[in-house]
């Protein structure tokens, strides 16, 4: 017999039919670990992912650096600009706005139109050609527009639409459809948003456009490209010099350049995202689980004492623990892997389609899975250790006893009489907290986590609703604006009056400036606006209206924060035509404003500003909803009519972008949230039936009915699910607060804003979670074997 | 004619574990009357606790007779056996059982606040000696006085039948004197039909009648001519 030596160790077979045994509560551990190191895998690796997409593509297709507009300058110019040192290419080109008139749409929609050069590929901003070919060189009716606009209308190779060039209203066929690094975001004049039915991107021949135009040798855009470490700013400056003369109103970067703005808006709250709320579930599943796995090797004590007692060394008995804990958590972390890798790519083809890349680089880069699995196996394994270490801590014979009958108190408050009215079951409930407070605390504590992560998932939505309300409802309450293709003069207005079903009309006019304190500057548009406005209202930050003031200007919130003014500081302003004028103005005061920066002026005083008579740029209007279809028919018609931003769909716009955005990758949080709350409630029921199936047992043969038993565990869960939702509610805030705070940019801020129905939400939720978890137990309890538990010494 | 109790006939159980089928009674025929108390001796593994479980409803039989008073035991589903316990049983098991968390006056307060003509908690500890200790938690109590108050526990609802499982397995013998006296006292001041279960056969001596178990049957039974108080016996 001696020679027999079985070839796994009796402990190894004990360790597999403990997981076996416990194999429900190692899955809901495994879950909970799971949902936070797929969390930090899925979020980050998606963020990573379009991070590195976006560079690529921006790489391939040659994405330029610095952009800059004129009036008309002749291509000498452009050659000048190549010269300056740190470029690398420089690319003039035609670009002009243009109303379209597309059949079967009853908006007014507006094109960009671009030139292409005729004899070579684009040396910048690359379009990437989906389907079809380029327009041929100087044909006048090809074109290649962007494809979210030719999905939007179903348009396809072949389709025709009208737009008016130059006054002049022409037939365009489509030749070509394609995505361009410079339009991820293709956002139209005066809009919040994307709009792909009104907005499109229109390349045409370089040669046809020169002769529309009549820019032939000349240009009115450039793209340049630098070389890297080339020193932008100093770049800038010599592009702005040479250009002046040629109506330049100043070169600007990227963080600039609309598309790339608003893209970069929109990572840098995915990162967001990213940063802060995965941390926080990889931190709060690590301590849910180091939680449980204390209490569950805290039960194995009579079995540590008996390991010990039969001879077995102290670190074999911390390796064995060790090992099933480590098993656990192996099978969390894998599945993390699994999950965590799986959603990031579903969840990277989702953004991928939303911003139209088209291709995707997943980065799969292994600090993510390091860090998320040390994290979580560091803290099973030391929960692990700490249960074993104070089983160990005890003589064998101590620890085979049973716990001697654990001290109990009266409850304070007991001898006022405020229990008298209590069963004996609540009382044995109340005084078991009592005697475990920090337990108590410790499954309060989970349960408000998962309160806290439920929140923090879902409150984006609030903030947007809010930003909404404000902006839509309460500030900008025009139903249209309509841009003028250049200045007009004050009485423009009352043509824009006469128009089909126009209520009421309101002037502003927009000049284009760098806004500068000290170092720290901005380029912006200062917006000039009557005194009192009754459509689009200036909002002070209590988002109640104010007057426009007599002289000074209103900035909102972000130009206030970036450029770091206060009410009543002087800030200079220098116009972008060619005249530079530049001015100290007073700040008269914040307003509230969650889109772009915003710069207002009265407009008589802004003409003062820029030395001219009374002009115009467009008008917000009013109108009769039912008049609607003569209304845009007519402004197709009119060539005075750059673009009309229409409020309803830029609402309508604003909602799906912004919420899509969002909502893709909180509902994967929520999803998560919910296995969270599961698995806390689950393990903290299920432990604590195994720590008093003896109590419960007696009651059963007492008489007591399985639902009344029941209610002896279910009252704790109840009280400390009850007491975890404001401490939840409170953390959630808090949560948020961390996430918002880099959720902003110069294109949008976003308000800190949580709705009361979100809290209930979160708590309806936990309490779901909670609830589901209880009726499983409760279906233990059920089970009970009387016999066994009561014969059996504890 | 006695007051028949419990009237058992030909009752067998079979635990089916895997595939051994272990035949724990195999035909026992009995009767309980009202008002009497009775030993179980036997070894390990003879039927005894067994046929304790059935009787109180912990557990049913597989073939056979087993009436208390007109119910059929063996035909009750779960809900009335417990409903059965509630009204008619009390338990006393070797390990107390006590709900840690509650006091002894608690403890029995857990009974009557379920029964229907239930004694006051203060009077059911004061019969089995315990007045003096009623606000002690459990852990305050020593084992014999734990046990006792499970004895109070089991009987302040009035019940029928007390089943007592190895009362004082766990005690030493004065302190298990003191258990075995509140018992008897239980039994003749409130006429509770009583079956103790034990190992220990000097017991026998302060029951009306004994049986004697032998490999799931009951071998043997006996009427005791002269019942002596459990003062007077040790072990």
């Amino acid at each position: 017999m001696a020679s027999w030596k079985p070839r796994i160790g009796a402990l190894d077979i004990k360790l597999m039919r403990d997981l076996w045994r416990l194999w429900p509560q190692a899955l809901a551990v495994a879950l909970v670990l799971a949902s936070g190191v797929a969390t930090l895998i899925l979020a980050v690796g998606a963020y990573r992912s379009l991070d590195e997409t976006r560079r690529v593509y921006y790489e391939r297709h040659r994405f330029a650096d610095i952009f800059a507009n004129v009036t008309r300058a002749p291509r000498s110019a452009a050659d000048r600009i190549k010269e300056i040192s740190g470029v690398v290419a420089a690319e003039p080109r035609i670009v002009k706005h243009a109303l379209l008139d597309i059949e079967g749409v009853r908006e007014p929609a507006t094109g960009l139109v671009i030139s292409i050069p005729d004899r070579a590929p684009p040396l910048l901003n690359k379009p990437y050609l989906r389907l079809g070919r380029m327009p041929d060189p100087g044909r006048a009716t090809d074109v290649v527009v962007n494809e979210s606009f030719a999905n939007a209308l179903s348009l396809t190779i072949g389709s025709r639409f009208h737009a008016i060039l130059n006054g002049r209203k022409r037939a365009l066929t489509i030749t070509g459809i394609a995505l361009s690094p410079e339009y991820i975001y293709a956002i139209g004049p005066g809009d919040l948003m994307p709009d792909n039915r009104r907005f499109a991107v229109i390349w045409m021949s370089q040669e046809a456009l020169e002769g529309i135009y009549d820019l032939d040798g000349a240009f009115n855009a450039i793209s340049v490209k630098l070389l890297t470490g080339a020193n932008e700013a100093h770049v800038t400056k010599r592009i702005d010099d040479i250009l002046a003369r040629y109506g330049g109103t100043g070169a600007y970067g990227r963080k600039d350049q609309l598309s790339h703005a608003f893209l970069d808006a929109e990572l840098r709250q995915l990162q967001a995202l990213s940063r802060v709320i995965p941390p926080i579930f990889l931190f709060v599943s690590a301590f849910l689980v180091n939680m449980i796995l204390t209490r569950l090797i805290s039960l194995e004590r009579e079995q540590i004492g008996l390991l010990k007692a039969v001879g077995y060394g102290q670190m074999e008995i911390a390796a064995h623990y060790l090992k099933l804990v480590g098993a656990i958590a192996v099978v969390g972390i894998l599945l993390g892997f699994a999950l965590g890798t799986w959603f990031g790519a579903s969840l990277t083809n989702l953004y991928g389609r939303f911003f139209q890349f088209p291709f995707l680089v997943f980065e799969r880069d292994a600090d993510i899975y390091l860090l998320s699995s040390g994290v979580s196996l560091a803290a099973a394994l030391l929960g692990a250790l700490k249960a074993t270490w104070q089983a160990l801590a005890l003589p064998p014979a101590v620890a085979m006893q049973p716990p001697a009958p654990a001290r109990f108190r009266h409850l304070w408050g007991e001898r006022v009489g405020f229990l008298r009215h209590m069963s004996q079951m609540t009382v044995m409930s109340l005084r078991n907290m009592q005697r475990w407070p920090v337990r108590a605390a410790l499954t309060a504590l989970g349960l408000a986590l998962s309160v806290g992560l439920l929140v923090v998932s879902l409150f984006a939505f609030d903030s947007v609703e809010f930003m909404i309300d404000v902006t839509y409802f309460r500030s900008q309450r025009q139903d249209a604006t309509i841009n003028f293709t250049d200045h007009k003069p004050l009485r423009a207005l009352e043509d824009v009056a006469r128009l089909p079903g126009v209520l009421r009309v309101e002037p502003y006019r927009e000049v284009a400036a760098r806004i500068r304190n000290g170092h720290l500057w901005r380029r912006i548009g200062i917006v000039g606006k009557p005194e009192s406005s009754a459509l689009s209202r200036p909002l002070d930050l209590d988002h109640k209206p104010i007057l426009m003031p007599e002289s000074g200007v209103l900035i909102n919130r972000r130009v206030a924060e970036v450029l770091e003014l206060r009410r009543g500081d002087l800030v200079e302003i220098e116009t972008l035509d060619e005249r530079r004028i530049t001015r100290m103005v007073p700040i008269a005061d914040i307003i509230e404003s969650y889109f772009g920066l915003s710069v207002y002026m009265r407009l008589d005083a802004l003409n003062r500003l820029m030395n001219e008579s009374p002009v115009i740029d467009g008008a917000h209007i009013a109108y009769d909803k039912a008049a609607e279809g003569r209304l845009f028919a007519r402004i197709k018609e009119t060539p005075a009519v750059a673009s009309i931003a229409i409020q309803w769909a830029s609402l309508r716009r604003f909602r799906e972008t912004l919420a899509e955005n969002i909502n893709m990758i909180t509902s994967v949080y929520i999803a998560l949230s919910v296995i969270v709350a599961f698995g806390v409630v689950y393990n903290s029921a299920r432990i604590q039936l195994s720590e008093r199936a003896r109590d419960l047992a007696s009651l059963r043969v007492l008489g007591f009915t399985k639902t009344e038993v029941s209610r002896v565990l279910l009252t704790e869960l109840v009280i400390l699910t009850l007491v975890a939702q404001p401490l939840g509610w409170v953390l959630g805030y808090a949560f948020g607060w961390l996430t918002i705070q880099s959720f902003s940019s110069d294109l949008y801020t976003t308000p800190m804003i949580i709705e009361n129905a979100t809290y209930a939400k979160a708590s309806l939720v936990t309490m779901a979670a909670a609830a589901a978890s209880a009726l499983i137990v409760r279906r233990r309890v059920d089970r009970l074997d009387l016999i066994a538990v009561l014969k059996t010494r504890e | 004619m006695r007051d028949v109790v419990f009237h058992v006939r030909d009752l067998t159980k079979v635990y089916q574990t895997g595939e051994v089928a272990v035949h724990a009674l195999r035909g026992v025929d009995m009767e309980l009357y009202a008002g009497e108390l009775v030993v179980l001796l036997g070894p390990s593994g003879s039927g005894k606790s067994t046929l304790l479980n059935i009787l109180g409803g912990l557990d049913r039989g597989t073939s056979g007779t087993c009436r208390f008073r007109d119910l059929d035991l063996m035909s009750l589903d779960d809900r009335s056996l417990t409903t059965y316990r509630r009204d008619h049983i009390g338990f006393v098991f070797q390990f107390y059982n006590l709900i840690p968390s509650l006091t002894a006056r608690e403890n029995v307060a857990l009974v009557t606040e379920i029964s229907k003509a239930p004694m006051t908690p203060a009077d059911a500890l004061e019969l089995v000696g315990l007045g003096n200790r009623m606000d002690h938690f459990p852990a305050q109590l020593s084992g014999g006085e734990q046990q006792r108050v499970a004895i109070a526990r089991a009987i302040a609802k009035r019940p029928e039948v007390l089943l007592c499982d190895e009362p004082t397995g766990a005690l030493d013998s004065r302190t298990g004197v003191r258990v075995l006296e509140a018992i008897a006292a239980v039994n003749r001041e409130l006429g509770t039909s009583t079956a103790i279960i034990t190992h220990n056969a000097a017991i026998r001596e302060m029951a009306h009648r004994f049986f004697l178990f032998g490999d799931g049957r009951i071998v043997e039974t006996t009427e005791n001519p002269t019942r002596r108080p459990p003062a007077e016996i040790t072990w």
